[in-house]
């Protein structure tokens, strides 16, 4: 049955539409998707599965899907869900997996056979600065500082963060290779989940400690913890980057939606279009800000061309913090 | 505001109706959830966590909050009837439990285990509302060094579960620490003994060997020694406790209580920790030790109190520093910054009603458990009157089920049945079991501890004494593990 309101819906020029926030179900491009399967390499709860969360609300929200269903399968920095996504959605038109610049990492030091190139980049979505910390007590009071004890004899100057060769490490092996530290020398002690690395931080356990900005937020905020440095290109949050301090190291911890491998170019404009209009609208604003997301939008092939760039410089550094081969 | 009134407040928000129900919901779900092996608190509130779209967030977490202690108590269930643990903190329980329901004492059991997590729970609950900042200074004092000290220590209790000879005890404790070095590993981020297996990269579950090992292993040791028609198991005695089961069981109660709520507290403790140390300690103090091993109540009272208590010392830097020390922690600070609060040193401060509301609801649902589960122990008690071959049947289902249903992955239902078929072999030549569990949960924590310490101190093992905690803590290792032995050479030299 067509309604009245079907064909004014149909007469609208989907973009348009978009941009004024109008509800549009069905646009020319986008013919074909009305649901979208949704697969999280992680499991529930963690940062890939309020990504997944978030599209869905927003995309519900501003009419744009209103179909989902989700898949998670947990394991190893997304490798475990990886090749499942791609053996079991080859092909399929209007299937999407949650991934970012930690699957990059976790496919090099596994070694897996397959990697986040073997899928079809659609979207980057959002990106999250890390940040440089030390305790209140610490007698480090600049990055400047830091630095020189680093320079100094780097097996002194401990880091806790997450587990080894994921974001965290790998940002503080660019900082250590750009200050001509050999990066295989830093004394990084891994912890798994921002909780007891933080608690080894307040205890005064180790020197300083790199995470997620929105990990140590509220001890930042609250004067227990001392924030040097963020790794975006510009500072954030009160705090200046390490460019803006001289040193020329920049990281991001994006996450971003890929879809299956083997689908056809058109399918892959329907896919990027729906987050070209998620993101323009109200819902996916207001959740970027209640979040604390930095919503660092790429999309299509200057997406692809990202990822390509991040996977080369991403190994290359692993392969100088002596996790890859 | 004292705490006094603060808590007042949150029982006035808490005990409106609305509210009320919400905690009913959520010790129902938990208590279910807890009976079903592998699906465990933190994977259930994560799948709720939609919710927190659509509800208002004291609603939520009294709901959370129900489910979480909630799982603690369904737990203790199945441990102890068909020894198959429902979560990792309930294994110790087992050990006890389920000899004291093959003796037919199950009710006496299952009473002590519920009694004891409601006392272990309130006052655990009452000991976030007023010993918060003490025990969490004294959490933050424990580094690595201190872990590992701790980990040592625990390694003792390891002989508590050795069973007749050593040598295999130790043996079943080898098995667990090799399963504990399978997958990466945090430190390098390189993968071990996964023979190619992604699924193996992220290590193996401790619930799956403990299903594995208990409930499989058990089961094919009975159908392959059992040829007669069993009988089924008759219950001894009256359902609930005797007086001497009381008696025998409040010390317990408070000493596992006094083990869970720091230990739990530690941003590395976890909730088996002090269930090995409680169990330990009441095998050393029990009047009637020549029941450890058969089915002594002290052995599930102290371990499940441990556990409860050390749910709620999960909740203390959760709530007073916005530091998640468990899955389940991480997954309810999910649900805070769904809502746009931040969980921080500044929560008590920013969000006051909603804080003491949760630890409010946390006394109502606690108390609520009690009166739900006391009731249940009866209508459980009859799945022991099945007979054995079915009552089997059904726990290769429902050990399988719980398996496959939770993870999907048939990676993790073959790792079942082959740790399954050890369980059988071990039984078959007399090995005990229990070592491979603590050896699985021990082994990886004491290893990264001890790396950890490592890089921080620079590869000085100095770090271990010049700490006065971890030194003590080595100290008293080594006093438990050698003391029995010195004294009974040095009584038997004068004798």
């Amino acid at each position: 049955m067509t309604t009245r309101r079907d064909v004014l819906r149909a007469g609208l020029l989907a973009g348009a539409a978009a941009g004024l926030g109008l509800p549009v179900s069905t646009p020319a491009f986008a013919q074909a998707i009305t649901s979208l399967d949704v697969f999280v390499p992680a499991a529930p709860g963690g940062g890939w599965d309020a990504t997944a969360r978030a599209i869905e609300a927003a995309m519900r929200d501003d009419d744009i899907i209103k179909e989902f269903k989700f898949e998670h399968v947990p394991g190893a920095g997304g490798m475990t869900g990886l090749p499942r996504f791609i053996n079991g959605k080859k092909g399929s038109s209007n299937a999407i997996m949650i991934g970012g610049m930690v699957m990059v990492g976790a496919g090099a030091v596994a070694k897996s056979p397959v990697t986040i190139a073997n899928v079809t980049p659609i979207a980057r979505l959002t990106g999250e600065a890390l940040v440089i910390v030390v305790p209140e007590a610490s007698p480090h009071k600049t990055l400047a500082d830091l630095v020189a004890a680093l320079k100094k004899d780097p097996k002194t100057v401990s880091w806790a963060g997450g587990s080894a060769g994921g974001s965290d490490h790998i940002f503080i092996g660019m900082l250590a290779k750009s200050q001509g530290v050999d990066p295989r020398s830093v004394a990084y002690v891994a912890y798994s989940g921002g909780g007891p690395a933080q608690a080894a931080l307040l205890g005064n356990q180790v020197t300083a400690g790199v995470s997620g900005y929105g990990e140590f937020e509220e001890q930042i905020k609250a004067g227990k913890l001392r924030a040097l440095a963020v790794s975006g290109d510009t500072g954030q949050f009160g705090v200046k980057s390490l460019k803006e301090q001289g040193i020329d190291v920049s990281l991001y911890n994006w996450r971003g939606v890929f879809a299956a491998p083997g689908i056809t170019p058109a399918q892959r404009t329907a896919l990027v279009g729906l987050f070209d209009r998620m993101v323009a609208g109200p819902a996916w604003k207001k959740t970027l800000e209640t979040r604390g997301w930095e919503g660092i939008y790429l999309s299509g092939d200057a997406y692809g061309t990202y990822v390509n760039n991040e996977i080369t410089r991403i190994t290359a550094i692993l392969k100088d913090l002596g996790l890859a081969a | 505001m004292s705490t006094l009134d603060n808590l007042m407040m949150g029982f006035g928000i808490a005990l409106t109706p609305m509210n009320l129900l919400w905690a009913l919901c959520g010790v129902t779900v938990g208590t279910a959830i807890g009976v079903l092996p592998g699906l465990g608190p933190g994977l259930t509130i994560a799948l709720l966590l939609p919710i927190t779209y659509k509800v208002d967030p004291t609603a939520a977490f009294i709901l959370f909050a129900g489910i979480y202690y909630g799982a603690m108590y369904g737990g203790s269930t199945t441990s102890i009837l068909i020894n198959t643990p429902g979560e990792s903190a309930s294994i110790v329980t087992s050990l006890e439990g389920h000899k004291m329901a093959k003796r037919g004492r199950a009710g006496a059991a299952l009473a002590t285990a519920a009694v004891g997590s409601f006392i272990a729970g309130q006052i655990g609950t009452l000991g976030i509302a007023f010993l918060a900042e003490p025990v969490v200074n004294l959490a933050l004092k424990f580094g690595p060094a201190e872990y590992f000290a701790l980990m040592v220590l625990c390694f003792v209790t390891v002989s508590a579960v050795l069973g007749s000879y050593a040598l295999r005890g130790l043996t079943a404790l080898a098995i667990g620490l090799f399963f504990g070095l399978i997958g990466v590993d945090l430190q390098t981020g390189q993968a071990r003994f996964h023979f190619g297996v992604m699924e193996l990269l992220d290590g193996i579950s401790v619930l799956i060997v403990a299903v594995g090992l208990f409930a499989i292993g058990e089961t094919l040791h009975l159908a392959a020694t059992k040829r007669e028609e069993e009988k089924a198991l008759e219950l001894d005695g009256p359902v609930g406790m005797t007086k001497e089961d009381w008696k025998r069981s409040w010390k317990p109660w408070l000493r596992g209580t006094a083990f869970g709520f720091p230990i739990g507290a530690m941003p590395a403790g976890g909730a088996e920790i002090p269930t090995f140390l409680s169990y330990y300690t009441e095998k050393k103090l029990t009047k009637h030790p020549e029941e450890f091993g058969k089915g002594a109540i002290e052995g599930v009272a102290g371990p499940e109190a441990a556990n409860n208590a050390s749910a709620a010392g999960v909740l203390v830097p959760l709530l007073t520093l916005g530091l998640p020390t468990s899955a389940t922690a991480a997954i309810m600070l999910s649900a805070f910054t769904s809502y746009g609060i931040n969980p921080g040193p500044q929560l008590l401060q920013t969000q006051g009603p909603l804080v003491w509301t949760l630890i409010a609801s946390l006394l109502i649902g606690n108390l609520m458990l009690l009166v739900l589960n006391l009731p249940l122990i009866r209508i459980w008690v009859k799945l022991l009157k099945i007979p054995a071959p079915q009552m089997y049947a059904g726990i290769l289902v429902f050990a399988t089920i719980g398996t496959y249903g939770i993870s999907r992955s048939v990676v993790d239902l073959v790792l079942l049945y082959v740790v399954g078929f050890l369980g059988f072999l071990m039984r078959r030549f007399d090995f005990p079991t229990a070592p491979v569990i603590i050896g699985l949960i021990l082994g990886p924590m004491a290893e990264q501890e001890f790396r950890r310490a490592m890089t921080i101190s620079n590869g000085d093992m100095m770090i271990f004494i010049d700490k006065p905690i971890a030194l003590s803590l080595l100290v008293i290792a080594a006093l438990a593990a050698l003391g029995p032995k010195l004294w009974s050479m040095l009584t038997a030299r004068r004798g």
